[in-house]
Order: structure tokens, then sequence, then C-alpha cells
């Protein structure tokens, strides 16, 4: 007020376009905005969320979670098997799965189909039909990945003897765990699970995860960063594309794989295994995201999303400041491409804990590091640039380890502020593999989904509460 | 019929871009056909064949070639309106900048695309003003709030935190402002000058301006409060904190403060804090009789045309000239002459207002003379219409309150809801005199003169002699900078036998006294 007289107006227009036609008209500067209700028109949060815009209780919570996902470093330590890994699963009868909590009555086809497999796995029962049963009666536990420090692509189921990658930060505590990528085609995690699916997973167990250890072990951890930042600067988005971030790790393997003590026999089919896989480096890539995220989880007031993830039949988050709830809504369906011979009738809705790439700022959020991808997930180069600077307008800062060269070699987009999702009505984009909702089909295409936007409204409204916000009455009530 | 060309050079367009822009155009008034191709030969071929151009023309192949055929005037306007529309297919398509830039969807979003945004002008539904104006506060900007129907625990609250942040939130329903020259919602365009205005009623802000500037006197500021700012809850937070800053501005000379029945005990702390001010500060509070002697840097105005001119005298330090309180002889000599036609029953006044502070001031002026005014919005609850949509007696409107403008555009904007009441009005043989008020200004109708002498044109013939038309009674609140040009909307007015006023003030007195004088006649017959 004391000074706008002297200062030049700078103006935003918030509804009627014609007073932004009249203000230029007089020589004016305007901007208008593309303006919808927030909140999906709901007038309460609207209200709590005008509260929190710039709250410093929050703005302070946030710079800290972002310094200190900042600050950690994922490394490529170890591969052990799950139950080690997590003492609940040598306690029971307990398999992991993608996203929030899910009931077997609930799951889609291909959950249902990874379950079964991962029993007929672990021999807890013999047959298929005995396996669904089982599965059925309630004498099995299901718990999210989330919920043990891991995470898993699609299905994402995980059963006590698979073996996990193992990605700790070097400058902390904090440890995460993932399962190890099975390739393309029939995969336990699009709900395959016939004899050649459990082969696979068998040959993993007892060959190819004895030997990656011993590699490990040999060479000594392998430091994350650099080797994703590298691939973002070679077309990946550690997402849907991972095919640089795989060579790249290949070639840090293999002298040591040569080197290795097994025979030349197994060490050739890791070797083929990893080349024959360009997904191979999804996994460690999720891994790694996991532990930087849950660095800043459970922070007091932070409105940072630290996990974003769907079970096929949900969308769910969580938020630093509101510890473990999930906050879901209905899982999205995925736009997008279909191979030949299926359309969006077969698609399962979307599945998988993958969606922890884009919360930490890679997948869709970096899209416009490879345009390659931009078409198989049905756009233009141009597209996949301006989803990332969609995207850059929800995080709250941005990570200067993970540049992006197009766009003058800024940083990716880093930490989803729950607060600018609801105010801007911009959702977070996923890159996302489709699965077929029956299982064992596998993938039939790829695309985009959008993150409902119920889940932000959820998560902010209960953020407020915690802060106690709680919106005056509004005047209609009072 | 008329047939108009324009050659656009070097400018290639696909032609989907083209026909949907002679579609457009085609759609226009006074439009019979229209086109717009690329001159290619093949091209004026076709145009040729279908006689919109003629054999000599040459092809420019990488030109745009708009062809419109229709009326004299109206072809000229339509050829404008498509090289405006053409320039503007473009704009999306500049290579690199629709890939970068992310249109903003909030005001947060809005200050990282514009760094120092300093003021947000909210005409969001009512329901979500309250949200807009708070984050609008808490970003550091001031806020002009056009949205109604805000609560008003929350326009306190958010005008309290407006304070707190050295921030001014005009509104909400605050129709009028201009800040450093920049129109905001409904203004006119106006000198730079002396005076600044504080308001709580907008067209009472327009027309206190509008006439401060037909003295040739400019406006320094038009700062809005809102409708209730004078009311107990809110104290005149807005209204004592414009009034300040515009004592504390070097370029403000005279302060106006318009409010419209405002709370008593506020308007007396206004008017407190107006005499401790070194400026002097012209004072109009409609339906509110100030008890304090007018003294020093105060002047009382009763009108809004006695405030500006008393404005105008003052930013030119000229003394003070009266006040006008009767009608003008000229115009009373007019009122006597147009009344005598008049038959037995025309006896009554109806006023039709965009303006609420317009419909506030006739109302005053009316019953004062003519006794009891209905309205949707009177002064005394006893005339309020049970039925707004049906006229009774001396009825003034409001057209622009909620009760008409629900889920349909401001009467300043859209014509229709007030020709269709003017049509009821004509209609109706007990009628005398039809009132009305014409806005004009950024923001307001394009022509709105057109649309009411159209529709005047239409209406009365069909009383076929049967009695005689009633006398339309306007004033039109306008300057000659503003887009809708005022000199052809007095003369469009003038030519239908509209009889214009120079002032709402005069509008209303001049109704009264055509009605009076009727009276007059009939009692003497």
């Amino acid at each position: 007020m004391t000074t706008l007289f002297t200062e030049p107006l700078k103006i935003v227009n918030v509804g009627l376009r014609s007073f932004s036609d009249s203000i230029a008209a007089a020589g004016g500067q305007v901007l208008e905005l593309d303006w919808q209700p927030p909140a999906n028109g709901q007038i309460e949060t609207g209200r709590a969320l005008a509260r929190m815009i710039v709250d410093s209780r929050v703005e302070e919570a946030n710079k800290f979670a972002l310094q200190t996902m900042l600050a950690v470093d994922p490394v490529l330590k170890d591969i052990l098997p799950a139950k080690e890994l997590i003492p609940e699963l040598s306690k029971r009868k307990m398999l992991l799965h993608a996203g929030p909590p899910v009931m077997w009555e609930k799951m889609c086809g291909p959950m249902r189909g990874a379950i079964v497999g991962a029993v007929l796995l672990e021999r807890w029962a013999a047959t298929a039909e005995e396996a669904e049963r089982l599965a059925s009666c309630g004498d099995i536990e299901f718990a999210p990945c989330h919920h043990f420090g891991a995470v898993g692509p699609m299905a994402g189921v995980i059963s006590p003897s698979m073996p996990l990658w193992v990605v700790a930060d070097a400058n902390g505590e904090g440890c995460a765990y993932s399962s190890l990528n099975e390739g393309l085609g029939k995969v336990l995690r699009f709900g395959a699970h016939d004899s050649g699916v459990l082969d696979r997973l068998r040959w993993m167990k007892d060959v190819l995860a004895p030997i990656l250890r011993e590699v490990l072990h040999t060479s000594g951890s392998i430091v994350l960063k650099p080797l994703m930042a590298q691939s973002l600067h070679m077309g990946d988005e550690l997402h849907n594309r991972n095919s640089a971030a795989t060579s790249l790790l290949f070639k840090r393997l293999m002298v040591d794989l040569l080197k290795c003590s097994h025979s030349d026999a197994h060490k050739v089919e890791v070797a083929n295994f990893i080349a024959l896989n360009d997904h191979f480096f999804l996994n460690i890539s999720m891994a790694a995201c996991k532990v930087m995220l849950d660095a800043a989880h459970g922070i007091a007031h932070c409105s940072l999303v630290t996990a974003m993830a769907r079970n096929g039949m949900e969308f769910g988050i969580r938020v630093s400041g509101t510890g473990s709830t999930w906050f879901t809504a209905p899982a999205p369906t995925v736009r997008g491409l279909f191979f030949a011979g299926f359309g969006e009738q077969d698609a399962s809705p979307d599945l998988g804990d993958s969606a922890i790439t884009e919360t930490a700022g890679f997948g869709a959020f970096s899209l416009a590091a490879a345009p390659a991808i931009a078409q198989f997930v049905g756009g233009s180069a141009e597209d996949a640039v301006s989803t990332t600077l969609r995207m850059r307008r929800i995080a709250f800062g941005v990570n200067p380890a993970f540049t992006i060269p197009f766009l003058a070699f800024s940083g990716t987009p880093f930490g989803i502020d729950v607060r600018r999702v609801v105010d801007r009505s911009i959702v977070p984009i996923m890159d996302t593999g489709i699965a077929h909702r029956e299982a064992g089909v596998g993938q039939i295409g790829a695309g985009l989904s959008n993150a409902p936007i119920e889940c932000f409204i959820a998560a902010l409204d209960e953020l407020g509460r915690k802060l106690g916000n709680s919106p005056p009455p509004s005047g209609k009530q009072s | 019929m008329t047939i108009i060309e324009k050659l656009v050079s070097n400018f290639y367009q696909d032609s989907v871009a083209l026909m949907q822009l002679a579609t457009r155009i085609e759609k226009l008034d006074g439009v019979r056909r229209a086109a717009a191709v690329m001159a290619t030969q093949s091209n004026l071929d076709l145009l040729k064949s279908i006689g919109l151009v003629g054999a000599e023309r040459k092809a420019h192949p990488n030109s745009v070639l708009i062809v419109i055929d229709g009326e004299g005037d109206a072809i000229d306007a339509a050829l404008i309106s498509a090289e405006r529309d053409l320039r503007h297919i473009t704009q999306p398509k500049t290579a690199g900048q629709s890939v970068l830039r992310i249109a903003p969807t909030s005001l947060q979003m809005a200050t990282e695309d514009m760094p120092g945004a300093n003021l947000a002008l909210i005409s969001t539904p009512g329901e979500y003003a309250t949200a807009e104006t708070e984050k609008a506060l808490r970003l550091g900007m001031n806020v002009m709030v056009f949205s109604s129907d805000m609560d008003l625990a929350d326009e306190a609250r958010l005008k309290a935190l407006a304070q707190q942040q050295q921030k001014i939130m005009m509104g909400p329903d605050c129709g009028t402002a201009m800040l450093n020259g920049i129109p905001l919602g409904f203004a006119n365009v106006l000198r730079r000058g002396p005076v600044g205005i504080v308001a709580s009623a907008g067209t009472g802000a327009q027309e206190v301006s509008v006439i401060v500037d037909r003295a040739e006197v400019g406006i320094s500021q038009i700062i809005g409060c809102g409708a209730r700012d004078l009311s107990d809850e809110i104290g005149a937070a807005t209204l004592l904190q414009g009034m300040a800053a515009l004592a504390n501005d070097e370029s403000t000379q005279v302060i106006v403060l318009v409010a419209k029945h405002p709370s008593a005990a506020v308007a007396s702390r206004v008017v407190g804090a107006a005499k401790r001010l070194k400026k002097p500060v012209v004072v109009n509070f409609l339906g509110l009789t100030l008890d304090v002697p007018e003294a020093g840097n105060l002047h009382i105005a009763q009108t809004l045309e006695d405030s500006g001119r008393f404005a105008a005298a003052l930013g030119l330090a000229q003394p003070l000239p009266p006040a006008q309180t009767a009608l003008p002889p000229a115009l009373q000599k007019l009122a006597k002459c147009r009344s005598a036609p008049l038959s037995r029953r025309q006896r009554y006044v109806r006023g039709l207002f965009s303006g609420g502070t317009f419909c506030y001031e006739a109302q005053m002026l009316l019953e004062r003379e003519l006794g009891a005014v209905w309205s949707n919005t009177p002064l005394d609850p006893t005339y309020v219409l049970s039925d707004a949509w049906q006229s009774r007696e001396h009825t003034i409107l409001d057209l622009g309150d909620a009760t008409f403008t629900h889920g349909r555009p401001h009467p300043m904007i859209d014509l229709r809801l007030r020709l269709d009441r003017m049509y009821e009005e004509i209609m109706d043989p007990e009628v005398a005199v039809i009132l009305m008020d014409l806005v004009l200004g950024y923001g307001a109708h394009p022509d709105p003169a057109s649309g009411i002498v159209q529709k005047l044109v239409e209406t009365l013939p069909l009383l076929k002699g049967s009695r005689p038309e009633p006398i339309i009674v306007m004033s039109v609140c306008g300057t000659p900078g503003d887009p809708q040009s005022l000199d052809n909307q007095l003369e469009t007015l003038r030519q239908a036998d509209v009889l214009i006023a120079p002032s709402n003030a005069a509008a209303a007195r001049l109704a009264t006294a055509i009605v009076q004088h009727r009276r007059l006649v009939g009692e003497a017959i």
C-alpha cells in the first residue's frame, strides 16, 4: 500500500477475461490466470489451502526435507534374501505387494497371479488352485512393500526367499530394497506363474543373486547418483527407459563378473540375462528413489510426497508430515499405446510401486531428458519437455545432482508439494507400462497416467488438521 | 451490399485455420459472405466463380486474402476483426514458445511467472473468492475483489490481514477502481490529475470521476472499498486506509469520499479522520444526513454530481460552486414541454438501472418529491417489491442486484435483461417516464446506445398511436476517451428522441419534473 502509487502495477487477473483486455488496452501489465477452482472445487479445502500456501512452518519443514533428501548418497551395496532383510517375512507366512494395502478379494488379476506364483515359489502350495485357496482363506498375510522399506514394480510381489537389492545411504543409516528385474514377456510381476516363470525366479535366486553378490563384494558398493545422472544425459528417465543405466551398470559389473569364482556357463548366463533386459536397472532406480525419499519421511508439517504407489485397485500417496497414512483413490487408467491386438478394454488399472521414480523426480518428471520414449508413452518430444516443465511447477525444488540437457542442464523437479498440486490443479504424471487385466498375459502397452487429485486433497486436509489450521468456519455455517 | 478485400502479405496459414476464421467472420451482423484463403491461383479462381473477386486479381500464393461481402458499415468492422483474429491464430504456433510456456493456474504460480506481481484482480464465483483473496494477501499482493457474496466475517478477517500485511483489499463487491491510470473492473478513460476518489459505491465513483473529467480536471486514483466497507462490522477499514494513502500521495490534491447508506457511527469516524487531513475532502454519503458543521477542509455534497463539481473546483483551486438542488431552467422547460402530450393515466416513473449507486441516488431524489418509490432495493424496506419482475406505481430497479443477475451477466455488459424490462414498461399504460443510466468505459457493453435504441424502434410502434409514447430519460456516464465513443452514444440516443440529462441526479430530477408537470396539467383539466 505504501508504495502502490509509486511502483508500476503488475496485475494478475483471476476470473473474467475481459478485465485483462481493459488493463492491457490501457497499457497495464497483466497476467491472465488459466484459473479453475482449486481442490476440485471443495470450498473448505480451498480455504485451508489459502492459509497454508506460504505457512512458514511448512516452508521450513519442506526446505529441511529437501536438504535431507539431497544429502542422501544411494549406493548399490548388496543382494540378500528378503527374509534376511525383512525379519517379519521369516516369522509368518507373509507376502509383500505393490501399492497401498489391499486384500486378496480386491486384488487385480496380475497381482493375484503374482501372489499365486510366489506361493508356488515358496512351495507353500503344489498347484495354482491350492495356492489361490491358501491366499483367499486368510492363511497368508499381505502387506505393502513400502511398509518394509521395499519397492516392487507392477504387482511388486516379494516372497521370503526372493533375493533383493540393497541400496544404502552412504551418508546415513537409510536403506531400501527392491526385487531383481525378471525381464519382459511372461514374468511374475505381470501375474504369470507357469513353470517357465518359476524356473527363472529360482535361477535368479540360485545363480544370478549369488554371482552378483560376489561381484558387488569384489567391486565394492556402486555409487548410484553419478550413474543415474549420466543415464539421464543418455536419454533415460529411469522409469520406462533404463537402457543407458543398464548399460552403464553392465560395464561396471563385467570385469568383476569375469573374475568371479563361478562357472563360465553361469557367468555367461548372467551376462546374457542383463544384456538382454533393458529394464534391468529399473528396480535399482526404484530402490535408490525409495532411500532418498524415506530420508524425508515423518518430518512434522512437511507437505512433500514421500511415496506414490498403485496396487491395481487404488492409487495411494504418503506425505512426510502425515506419517504412515495412505491417502488413496481409485487407480487411474493409463492413456497410451497398446501392442497389436490389445486395447483399453484389456488393460489393468495402473499398477506398481515404480511411481516412486516420479516421486523422486524421474520418470515423467524427467521426460524432457528422454525424448526417445516420448512416442512410446504417446506423445511428441515437445510434449515430453512440456511434461517436465509442468511437473516442475508442483515440485518444491529441483535436484541439482540430476540435470536435463535440453533444459539448460537445470535440475530435475524434486519434492512434490501437495499444496502446489491442489492449488494449481496440476497432478503428477507417471510413465507407466500397461499390464493385461488377466494374470500372466504380461505387458500390453505403455503410456502416461495422471495421479488422482483426490489423494492430494485428502492429504492436504490432514496436514491442515495437524497444523491446527482448521479453517475458520465459513459464513454460511456461522 | 459491398465487397471489401484485404491482402495480408507473406503470412502463410493452413487452410483449416483460415476456414475457421472465415466461419467466425460470416457470423458477424451485417456480413453476408466471408472468405479467407491463401491467394493462390486456384483459390482466386474459386472466389471468382462465386463472384467474390474480380478477374484482374493476381495470385500471391504466400499471402492471405480476406474478402467480406455485406453491409457498408458492418464489413469495415468485420475486416478489422478478421485481421485481429488472423494475428491471433499465429500466436500459439510460434515454435519453441508453446512448449516452454506452462499457463499459470494459480496466484502463486503467477507470481513465479511475473515476479513482483503486486495486485490480484479477483472475479471468480463468490464462493471461491475468499480463498483466492487470502492467497493473494499472503503472497504479498494488493487485492481487488470484484466477486460478491463473501461472508461478512471473512471480509473483516481478510481486511485485518491486509492491514497487517500493509496491503489494500478493495472489495468484495468492488466494481470500480483505477490505480496509476490503469482501469480495474468497470472504469472510464480519464485524464490524470489532482482528484483522488475513495468509494464504496462503484458507479458512484464512475459518475464523480466522469463529472470531474468533464470539467477538464483529472483523476489521480480511484480506490474501491466494496459495498459493505462502511458497515459497523467492517468499520471502513479500506476507506480509511485508502484515504490515508491519498493523503500521502503527492499527485492527489483533493480527496472525494463516496458511499451509500453507511453506518452512522462509522461515517462519523470517517468524517473525524477526514477533518484531520491537510487536503480538502469532499464527502458524499448518499442516504445519510451528516450531522457535522461544514468547516475547514470538509465539504459535504448531497449528490454524485455535486461531489464531482466540488472536487473539480477544488482541483482547479476555484471557489466552490453552489450546490445543484433543482433542475436547471432549460431542463425544467423541456420537462414541461415533453409532458404535455401524456395522457391522464400515464403518471409513473419506472427506473431501470444498471448501476446500483445510480439506482440509490435516483430513489432518494424521487422519493423526496413523489413519495413512495418501490424497488427491489428500496431505501425504505416498506417499499420492497414482492415480485421484482413486476413494477408498481413509481418503481426504481437495480438490475445489477443479485435478484436479477443470478446466473446472468451484469446488465452493464449484457443488455438483454434491461431491454426486456423496458419493453414491459413501454407496454404499461400507466408509465409516463422510463429512467435509465448508461454506463460507458472499460468493462461495459461495447455499444449500449444502439442496443437500447434498436429495442425502442422495435417496441414503440407497437403502441400504434393508442396512447402517447412514454418519455425515455437517460444520463450517460462516460468520457470522450471511452472505447464506446461518448459522442456516438449520445447521438444515437438523441436521434431516438431520448431525453439526455447531464448527470444521474439531473436525470432523476427531470423524470420527477415530467411527472409533476403532467399532474399539474391533469389537475388543470
